[in-house]
């Protein structure tokens, strides 16, 4: 580990142009690190940790990616230098090969597709979109989920998940429904389906585990 | 890949959890409760209740500006950005939104869902062009609604305007324009404390297939999982039970426990 607790960590947000960074600063702020929001490649190119926020629609937000230049070298930092890197709500869908909500291609760092909500068949109707709090059951390797207990619970805001063709790379599993992989994890590659910054002390601590690099390995 | 999705099997049941918002109104930056939605009594600064209910660690905050659309007014942005940054809950906004410049400054500011109103209304275009930028989930569209003499009736303005609809039908409405939730309020029942009114959750809940936040009446504690239990709401909002205590209402900021809130809704 590099780094402790954000001392002299350059940590990132990469603004996509669309919606609500400015929490993910604020949270960041309580574990004493200054995350700069940014969508200059220059900056991204010497961060240490990157935070890839996302809400909105798929195809909008890649779109957004390719247009401000930065698919080269966010592939550069994620897969040459494998700094950790966070993919928070959609910004976990993108690290997939596509969605079902839209035409582009995504990252493609994780090997899946997210897909819409299937209703059940069997049980009452299924409201989408999934909103509220809900459990995480972190797998062996969700290390972001370190000193959170067995069911920590967050707060969901989507209508896709994504589905894993490797279920190595399953990090954290949450039931709406049925059970869908609600965080993954490969190397230094982390993506979360939920809102950490607005899930106070647990959404802190996972934080607080990414800065410390627990989930790069 | 024969059980992909296993690791989840052992997961508590279908459902998240149920949420219970405090539902906070302002006006003129000042935060008031309201009864039936008239007579705004002054509770105190916003900041500082925001602050409180941050620390009690609440689901969610749904913050309603009851004067902006009234007086004409945009939303207070400065002051929705002061408590954006200080909520690390879930927040959402609504009162005085306006076009879809006005969506964009109040999400950016921290805030997780606008809330429209009146603008829902008078122009549904704007859910549709919020939902496609920001998502369903950022966009809640609220169904004020009186009992009338014509049976249930949904109102605008801040219960100043009939739009001759029924909730059902309007939430249907607001719902194929993209809403990603809905927030109904019974009128009748605001800050009477006299329990929800299940029937109105119920013809709205049925009738969409998003969540619905159930809000107008809770008295106590024990009415919070009725919406939930008996007429399927997803979520439950309150001001009254959350900000007063005791026959004299007298001002105290409350918020049940974790274990009291698991022990209601077990």
């Amino acid at each position: 580990m590099r780094h402790r607790r954000g001392e002299g960590m350059s940590v990132v947000v990469v603004n996509a142009g669309i919606g609500n960074l400015g929490a993910i600063p604020n949270m960041l702020k309580r574990l004493g690190t200054a995350a700069r929001i940014t969508a200059d490649a220059g900056e991204i190119a010497t961060a240490d940790r990157i935070i890839l926020p996302g809400v909105g629609a798929f195809d909008a937000a890649m779109q957004s990616l390719v247009d401000l230049g930065l698919i080269e070298v966010l592939n550069h930092k994620a897969l040459d230098e494998r700094v950790p890197i966070l993919g928070v709500c959609l910004g976990m869908a993108l690290l997939g090969a596509g969605s079902e909500e839209g035409r582009l291609p995504g990252l493609g760092w994780i090997a899946g597709r997210a897909i819409r909500f299937q209703p059940d068949d069997d049980g009452p109707p299924l409201r989408i979109p999934h909103m509220g709090w809900n459990y995480v059951r972190p797998t062996d390797s969700g290390a972001l989920f370190a000193e959170l207990g067995a069911s920590p619970r967050f707060y969901f805001a989507h209508s896709y998940h994504l589905v894993c063709d490797d279920q190595a790379d399953v990090a954290g599993m949450t039931r709406y429904g049925h059970p869908f992989v609600s965080a993954v994890h490969r190397g230094n590659i982390s993506g979360i389906q939920f809102h950490p910054e607005k899930s106070h002390r647990f959404g802190l601590q996972v934080f607080r585990n990414f800065l410390a690099g627990l989930a790069d390995g | 890949m024969a059980e992909p999705m296993s690791p989840g099997a052992d997961l508590p049941e279908g459902v998240p959890i149920p949420r219970v918002i405090p539902c906070l109104l302002v006006d003129d930056e000042a935060m008031v409760k309201t009864v039936r939605f008239s007579s705004p009594r002054y509770l105190g600064d916003p900041i500082n209740v925001i602050n409180l209910f941050n620390r009690f660690e609440v689901d969610e905050i749904t913050l309603l500006d009851i004067g902006a659309t009234r007086r004409g007014d945009p939303p207070p942005f400065e002051l929705i950005e002061r408590l954006a940054a200080e909520c690390w809950v879930p927040l959402a906004y609504g009162g005085g939104i306006r076009n879809i410049e006005d969506v964009r400054t109040v999400l950016s500011s921290g805030v997780e869902k606008v809330v429209l109103g009146t603008v829902a209304h008078d122009q549904p275009e704007l859910i549709t062009a919020a939902a496609e930028v920001y998502g369903a989930q950022a966009v809640v569209v609220s169904v004020d609604v009186r009992r009338t003499a014509a049976g249930f009736e949904v109102f605008v303005e801040c219960g100043g305007r009939a739009v001759g609809t029924d909730p059902a039908s309007y939430a249907q409405r607001a719902a194929s324009f993209g809403a990603g939730e809905i927030l109904v309020v019974s009128i009748d029942r605001d800050g009477t404390m006299e329990g929800y009114d299940l029937e109105l959750i119920r013809t709205v809940s049925e009738a969409v297939n998003v969540p619905v936040i159930a809000c107008g009446g809770a008295g106590e504690r024990a009415h919070l999982p009725i919406p939930i239990r008996e007429a399927g709401a997803s979520a439950v909002a309150a001001g009254s039970i959350f900000v007063f205590r005791g026959p004299e209402r007298g001002v105290l900021i409350n918020y049940p426990e974790r274990e009291q809130l698991e022990a209601l809704f077990a």
